[in-house]
């Protein structure tokens, strides 16, 4: 039975907003465990946002409209994106707004901005951030475009459904191409979600903050909404890699049965993910800024790698 | 005799003439000169915009040969489809610029006269207008040499100045360097239209009909491109650029950076595809390189700036290293006739040159709006002024966001486009191109990430935080006419960006003639909504959509969060509980690109120090620190440097036989006529 293409992304954008804070709560339940600490509920990143929702907002005498206007941008990009990346359905109608360039570029506009709002109040620890997020940006935006270079190498598109879609499609065999690419993509997601080894989401302390130097002037309202949009980039990231290298259970068309059928899946991939991003954040320890360079430069290596094995044994 | 583009671009030129001629009279009321200037050049740019959309769309070619010139050598004029594109790209920049001009020279009434800087600016503007419509390479040059001399002159306006002499020289020459270039590239091509016999190879009709030999094909080719990439400011000819554009007033600096560096695009694009023709691909590999060097070195450099119009400047160096690439890739493409892909790489790096102008042109009129109130350059001075300049700032702020390549705004697009041509490099038959080919995506990636990284820097410096410098004066948002530039420059950006599929069917026909090859039904194939270069299954992007997407999210979200009546308490900052945290404790400029100057130090000479002052008792407890930083360019040290010396070196050895007698003089002379004597027995 198939149903209506709308419905299909409605549901997929309400998964996304629901299930961020989920995986969020599992990747902290799973560190607590493996770090031997008891572990907060999986449902406290909810309370945390329930809780923040319902605060007021302290702002800064200095903070300009920029400062406010921020965190509902970052939201509505994060949104976007989830109405792009085929989480549930490859078909989606929205799926053909943005490629995956113009994708990794909506993430841009939103870290364009975060940096800005860090430097808004004028205090040392917002430009920090925003200084070193803008680097670390830089260096895996050459790496990222590799990644996204060899994984189309496949599916002759940047469509993101139809690169879905071909792999899917595909034998279940082991392309050294998009092994490479995902090593890749997998150096340039921890990068870009800011978790261990190039920034932790977990510290305050002065000198390892990245992301959270950027938005520490925030509160109330605006608070939860970037730390909801943060949890949804890590969200959209993991789904990304999963809809670009393991799509095997993505429903294909508006099937009723096939799109209910995904969300399962969904589910158990995500959990398989959190563990193994947990297993790399208690495995690594941070790593002091100017060694990034050298992680994201070895993420470029993989991805050229995985270009040129393309054109040598495919 | 009706009305045909022809007709409007005469008007163009009249009305520009009617400038000049009523300077003198006005001379005496500089309100007025001021007021007539900007209005005869505004709608002398205006009916150039609507001559070149009309031959595009129509593709109605008009010719005409000007009786003046020298006797049997008269001047020839062509509007074609590529001349109306670039009066396009000229005109509609000059016209946003015209209007900001009104309120921007009023800042000298009182000061100094403006007659100089009106009267060239006009024949700036028709400088660059007569050199796209040049038909031979006399008139051509005459253009060229018009376009040059005025801005030379532009650029001196302020030239008490030490710094703005040293500039308009450095400009002067390397300008000249470049005009003898294309001279001669244009002597070889003329040369070989009539086998060296008679004059009637300058016309650029006989170029195009000559087939060259590939030598002197190759000869003609690298001299154009080495000539036009001076005045383009590409790696590493470029050392002028952030020189000359931020001494100029900015206005003249939004001109020049926004539209004058087009004219040597014009000129690349018109002597490879229309003049010459057929070339092997690695002219075209050539201009890709030299495009990548110049997009990443022109943003690293640009990074390390801290006056806003030479940062302004050095991404000027970046954005035409852009436009090369589309440029080079097309060609490289059209070599291998894939005329398909050659006409998305060519609209691509066109559609760059558009939108290029655009933005640019809008930092520059901000960046000058900020000079206008703070009389400042330095960012290191500036901060929170978004609170003083709302307008200046929001609109600047649509220029960052163009110019950094991001969504829904027009940088995006043409980068996009460009990326596209790049993913379609595998379709090369060639397996070296094929490897090496993406490795140039990878470093377009660099440069748009690093371009953001910049622009937040020069963004939050400028007009966040609070004010760093010393003097506290009272500022002022800049008067309507400024402000009315540059909101029409920035919603050109945002139109552009939102609505590009409109854009490239209408470049589409010029992209055909040039290139061979047509994605306007591919294209826009989904309707005007959908951006699908080749087909929707290989790639897809929708602005309105995304644009609109976005905007609702985000309204929708404020709606719903605010239908709670919370309170938002503004407080003092939070200084951690230490003592008052003061404005010299913000993140400066150069702080802020210190990660990547360590990452990328390498490629920049740099001077650091650090002096105590006076030496302490210990050295923990500094009494006061002096940190003097200084990068250089490298290519200045080995490049220019050399030639520099060399020539001081030369003069001085030729110094030595001036002595100031006139006995001794006269021996030369009488030497010289004995030797000549000689030879010409």
């Amino acid at each position: 039975m198939n149903i209506h293409p709308l419905i299909v992304e409605i549901t997929q954008i309400a998964v996304l907003l629901v299930a961020a804070p989920l995986f969020t709560g599992w990747v902290k339940m799973v560190k607590c465990w493996f770090q031997g600490r008891t572990s907060p509920s999986l449902f406290q990143p909810y309370r945390d946002i329930r809780k923040l929702l319902a605060k007021d907002v302290t702002l800064a005498e200095n903070a300009s409209w920029i400062f406010r206007f921020t965190p509902y941008l970052v939201f509505g990009v994060s949104i976007m994106a989830g109405g792009i990346i085929p989480i549930l359905s490859m078909d989606l109608p929205l799926s053909a707004t943005a490629d995956v360039i113009a994708l990794v570029a909506l993430f841009a506009i939103a870290r364009f901005f975060t940096a800005l709002a860090g430097m808004d109040i004028g205090t040392a620890f917002g430009g920090m951030g925003s200084s070193r997020e803008m680097t670390i940006a830089s260096l895996a935006e050459p790496a990222m475009l590799m990644a996204v270079f060899a994984v189309s190498l496949v599916s002759r598109s940047t469509s993101l459904s139809q690169m879905a879609l071909v792999v899917s499609q595909g034998h279940a065999m082991l392309r050294p191409s998009l092994v490479f690419a995902l090593l890749a993509f997998i150096l340039i997601a921890l990068a870009e979600t800011g978790r261990v080894p190039v920034d932790n989401p977990a510290t305050h302390l002065e000198l390892t903050m990245i992301h959270e130097a950027m938005i520490l002037e925030y509160s109330g309202r605006h608070l939860a909404l970037i730390e909801w949009a943060s949890m949804m980039k890590l969200f959209l990231f993991t789904t990304l890699g999963i809809a670009s290298f393991f799509p095997w259970g993505i429903a294909r068309n508006d099937d009723l049965v096939a799109v209910l059928a995904a969300i399962p899946v969904l589910l158990f991939k995500l959990g398989i993910v959190g563990v193994g991003l947990v297993l790399i954040e208690t495995g690594l320890a941070k790593m002091r800024i100017f060694r990034i360079t050298e992680f994201l430069g070895s993420a470029f290596l993989f991805a050229t790698l995985g270009m040129l094995s393309f054109f040598m044994l495919e | 005799m009706s009305l045909s583009p022809f007709l409007l671009v005469a008007c163009s030129f009249l009305l520009l003439a009617f400038l000049l001629l009523i300077i003198p009279v006005l001379r005496s009321n500089q309100k007025h000169l001021i007021f007539a200037g900007s209005a005869l050049m505004m709608l002398s740019a205006l009916a150039a915009v609507a001559a070149g959309i009309w031959t595009v769309s129509s593709g109605a070619m008009s010719r005409v040969i000007l009786p003046l010139g020298l006797p049997d050598l008269p001047f020839h004029i062509r509007l074609d489809r590529l001349s109306g594109f670039f009066l396009v790209v000229i005109g509609l920049l000059s016209s946003f610029v015209s209007i900001y001009s009104l309120g921007y020279l009023k800042g000298y009434l009182g000061l100094r006269p403006v007659t100089s800087l009106v009267a060239f600016s006009a024949l700036f503007l028709g400088g660059m207008f007569l050199v796209v419509l040049a038909d031979d390479a006399f008139i051509f040059l005459v253009a060229w040499e018009m376009m040059a001399a005025s801005s030379y002159f532009l650029v001196l306006f302020e030239d008490e100045r030490i710094e703005n002499r040293r500039a308009a020289f450095l400009y002067l020459i390397v300008a000249h360097v470049g005009a003898i270039s294309i001279l001669l590239s244009f002597g070889v091509m003329a040369g070989l239209a009539t086998d060296f016999k008679g004059f009637g190879g300058y016309a650029f009709d006989a170029m195009r009909e000559t087939a060259l030999p590939a030598g002197w094909a190759t000869t003609a080719f690298l001299l154009a491109f080495a000539g036009f990439s001076a005045k383009a400011g590409v790696v590493p000819l470029h050392v002028w650029l952030p020189e000359a554009h931020p001494v100029a007033p900015s206005n003249v600096s939004a001109l020049m950076s926004g539209v004058m560096l087009k004219t040597a695009i014009y000129g690349i694009v018109r002597v490879v595809f229309d003049l010459i023709g057929d070339f092997p691909w690695w002219w075209g590999a050539l201009v890709l390189v030299f495009g990548l060097v110049s997009a990443v070195m022109g943003v690293l450099y640009a990074l390390m700036q801290h006056d806003l119009k030479r940062l302004l400047a050095y991404h000027s160096v970046e954005n035409i290293g852009i436009i090369l690439i589309g440029i080079g890739l097309a060609m490289i493409f059209t070599s291998f006739d894939m005329s398909l892909l050659a006409a998305l790489a060519l609209i691509a790096g066109l559609f760059h040159t558009l939108n290029h102008a655009l933005f640019k042109g809008l930092l520059f009129m901000g960046a000058g709006a900020v000079l206008h109130a703070t009389h400042e350059r330095n960012m290191e001075e500036m901060g929170g002024l978004i609170r003083f300049m709302p307008w200046t700032a929001a609109l600047f702020l649509a220029g960052c966001v163009s110019i950094s390549a991001l969504p829904p705004f027009n940088g995006f697009v043409s980068e996009w486009l460009t990326y596209q041509a790049f993913l379609l490099s595998p379709s090369l038959p060639s397996p070296l191109l094929n490897l090496l080919i993406p490795l140039g995506a990878a470093l377009l990636a660099l440069t748009s990430a690093l371009a953001a990284a910049c622009f937040v820097k020069a963004f939050g410096v400028t007009f966040l935080g609070s004010r760093r410098g010393r003097h506290h004066g009272i500022i002022h948002e800049v008067d309507w006419s400024m402000r009315t530039g540059m909101l029409l420059a920035a919603l050109s950006c945002l139109g552009l960006g939102v609505m590009p599929t409109l854009v490239i069917k209408w470049m589409d026909p010029l992209a055909e003639e040039l290139a061979g090859g047509t994605i306007a039904a591919s294209a826009s194939g989904f309707g005007w909504m959908w951006l699908t270069p080749i087909a929707a299954e290989r790639a897809s992007y929708s602005a309105p959509i995304a644009f609109l997407g976005v905007l609702a999210v985000v309204i929708i979200t404020y709606v719903v969060l605010h239908a709670r009546p919370g309170a938002i308490h503004r407080v003092p900052l939070w200084d951690c509980g230490f003592e008052k945290v003061t404005d010299r404790m913000q993140y400066t400029a150069t702080s802020f690109a210190m990660p990547l100057r360590r990452i990328f130090g390498y490629l920049f000479s740099i001077k650091e120090n650090v002096h105590h002052y006076p030496p302490a008792s210990h050295p923990a407890f500094p009494e006061r620190l002096h940190y003097h930083l200084r990068v250089r360019d490298r290519f200045w040290m080995w490049l220019y440097q050399p030639v520099v010396d060399a020539s001081f070196w030369l003069s001085r050895r030729i110094g030595r036989m001036q002595h100031g007698r006139i006995q001794v003089y006269l021996i030369y002379s009488f030497v010289t006529i004995l030797v000549l004597l000689i030879f010409s027995r």
